[in-house]
């Protein structure tokens, strides 16, 4: 199962954006450099970009990212080198792991971010998943924290 | 039967066999959909649910049209169609399962460290527990693109730049004026004639060299506003006209990021935050903008300096607390400050539920005309049919034996600063009322400062039926650049 490398500015920017969008749900992409799909090494986000929620229903349990945005962000990360790699999303008052809706509805391949936040944004766990092929289990992955690199930054430079 | 080419995303290219394409034939999109999962059983799973139904977050384009909106499975497909399967993501908190569930991983990266240089600068950041170390650090990561370098985004980006926001993204494209260092305070005497952006950017890193600041040295148009304010955390619009207020609006809605608005007349200023994705936007507020010529500019109706000091320190203010997910921010809440009166005033703005752009039955899913949305000419095109007179025909006409009527529609306050000998002064909001004062037996000229108010004074005198009317372009600015430079210019 691939492990997962995220830099350690990404996770502060990740808490940042769960904490603006409190009591919703925040969502976005998870970038990596191009090729990171060979699953010989970690794979390495370098950048996120947030995207907007357009979950029609209740945005503090819900998430939505449209296909149209899908494609922009995908056209955006490939103009930099980068490529979408998975996604995350927060959990307004509810722990860092899947719900049996993020299952239902999640891709395989893509990783995905959960980052859990509290009312008093005292503290944010944070959980990495991949669905597996089966469908039947949303299993978590080794993730690992790294150093913040010159490469990676709150959204592509 | 149809051949289409059918198109797999990058997560479902492993289910089949490492295709990103493949051509099949069938009658319509289900069928060769259907024939896809037959051909790639593996795939089955994550296009269909149990009993055969497509799952609802499949979405499913035949060429560039999503076949929700034609006829979905039953859409006719002809040769060389191209079908694209692409993911719609979703998930949520809620309805979590019971179960063994997999055990959340901490996080509990290190901090980034300030440097002792930025310990002591923001040492008063940091004695407040809303901000701390933490804070801090999300301001340098943070990315605020300000529209409008003039009144409101001058103190604006002081603050913002002081307070040590990582990246200020400038949009402006003028030039700096004397009249407006009576406001504009991130500006100095010696930089009258220099590029708004240039000063600016010199001024701000000068003032705080930790941030990066970027300039785009352009108008804002409905065809680069996306890709501008795409990697910035928040907008805050210091913007002065309502194409570009629509424009910054629309955009923040469509990327779904926050909208720091501000603006100002004479004495009184309006403050709110529009972020569609929890409250309203600036069309629940405003659906239609005014008709384009009851709104003057600060150019012609003055504006108190001190006022979009103000109003944009609020803005600032609001926009730190959105980086910092502290406080209350002023979502859903028009703030009205009044500065003769020294009075603040609170609006609750509630979400237009027809809202055309950020309610659930949105019609409108992406950027407009503006200037035609708000009645104005495109920036910079001539007008339409406007009878005009240059600074050297008027003076020719008004040495001739039948010199025209000169009319001043400007303020008293204004003609006190200077005026055209011999015109009559009118204000232009009197002009229908007193227009018994204009002879429609000679020809007439209008004129005001730069040629706004003329020009509209003008159409008006048309539609009363004056036939000789026409605008001074340019104004007495003009007349006083190239006729007479003993007038001063303001």
């Amino acid at each position: 199962m691939t492990a997962v490398t995220i830099a350690e500015d990404l996770v502060d920017a990740l808490r940042g954006l769960a904490s603006a969008a409190y009591p919703e749900e925040c969502c976005g992409f998870l970038l990596s450099p191009a090729g990171d799909r060979s699953r010989a090494t970690p794979r390495r986000v370098v950048a996120i970009e947030p995207a907007p929620n357009e979950s029609a229903e209740e945005r503090r349990r819900r998430f939505v990212i449209s296909p149209r945005e899908l494609a922009s962000a995908e056209a955006l990360a490939g103009r930099r080198g980068h490529e979408v790699t998975g996604f995350y999303h927060s959990h307004p008052d509810h722990p860092a792991r899947p719900s049996e809706f993020d299952q239902d509805h999640a891709w395989p391949w893509y990783t995905y971010l959960i980052l859990s936040i509290r009312e008093d944004r005292s503290r944010g766990e944070l959980g990495a998943f991949e669905l597996e092929p089966t469908r039947r289990e949303f299993r978590v992955v080794p993730l690992e924290i790294v150093p913040a690199t010159a490469e990676a930054s709150p959204a592509p430079a | 039967m149809a051949k289409a080419t059918v198109r797999i995303p990058t997560p479902l290219r492993g289910f089949a066999g490492g295709l990103a394409e493949v051509v099949l034939e069938g009658e319509n999109v289900g069928a060769i959909v259907r024939g896809l999962a037959d051909a790639h059983p593996a795939l089955r799973p994550h296009l269909y649910t149990a009993d055969g139904h497509l799952r609802s977050f499949v979405s499913i384009f035949l060429n560039t049209s999503e076949i929700r909106t034609l006829q979905r499975e039953a859409t006719v497909v002809s040769d060389g169609d191209v079908i694209s399967i692409v993911p719609a993501i979703a998930g949520g908190s809620h309805a979590s399962a019971g179960g063994p569930r997999p055990v959340p991983i901490e996080a509990t990266a290190p901090a980034t460290a300030l440097t002792p240089d930025e310990l002591k600068r923001y040492s008063r950041h940091l004695l407040l527990p809303e901000v701390g170390l933490r804070g801090q650090r999300a301001l340098r990561r943070a990315r605020v693109l300000l529209v409008g370098t003039g009144g409101l985004g001058a103190p604006a980006a002081l603050y913002l730049a002081a307070a040590g926001v990582g990246e200020l993204g400038l949009v402006d494209f003028d030039r700096v004026e004397l009249s407006n260092l009576q406001r504009q305070v991130l500006y100095g005497t010696d930089d009258v004639g220099r590029s708004k952006l240039d000063a600016a950017k010199a001024r701000l890193e000068g003032l705080n060299p930790g941030v990066r600041v970027v300039a785009h040295e352009t108008r804002l148009t409905s065809s680069n506003a996306l890709d501008l304010l795409r990697p910035y955390d928040l907008v805050l619009d210091g913007s002065d006209n309502f194409p570009t207020r629509y424009l910054v609006n629309d955009a923040c809605v469509l990327l779904g990021k926050p909208n720091v608005y501000g603006s100002i007349y004479r004495f009184e200023g309006q403050v709110s935050v529009f972020d569609a994705r929890r409250g309203p936007c600036y069309r629940c507020l405003h659906p239609e903008p005014p008709p384009a010529d009851l709104v003057p500019s600060c150019a012609e109706a003055g504006v108190l300096g001190v006022l979009p000091g103000v109003v944009g320190a609020l803005q600032a203010t609001e926009a730190l607390k959105l980086l910092l997910g502290v406080g209350d921010p002023l979502v859903g809440r028009l703030l009205l400050y009044d500065a003769l009166e020294m009075r603040f005033r609170e609006l609750t703005l509630r979400k237009d539920p027809a809202c055309v752009l950020c309610s659930p039955h949105a019609t409108q899913t992406g950027l407009i005309d503006y200037p035609a949305f708000c009645g104005v000419a495109e920036p910079g095109a001539t007008a339409d049919d406007l009878p005009e007179v240059t600074p050297e025909e008027l003076r020719a006409a008004l040495a001739s034996p039948d010199p025209p009527m000169l009319v001043d529609v400007r303020e008293p306050e204004e003609r006190a600063i200077s005026n055209i000998a011999g015109s009559t002064g009118i204000p232009k909001a009197e002009l229908p009322e007193r227009v018994d004062e204009l002879t429609r037996a000679r020809s007439v000229v209008v004129y005001c400062r730069s040629g706004g108010r003329s020009a509209d004074a003008t159409r008006t005198l048309i539609g009363l039926g004056f036939t000789n009317v026409r605008s001074l372009k340019g104004g007495i600015n003009a007349w006083a650049e190239t006729v007479d430079p003993s007038l001063p210019t303001y």
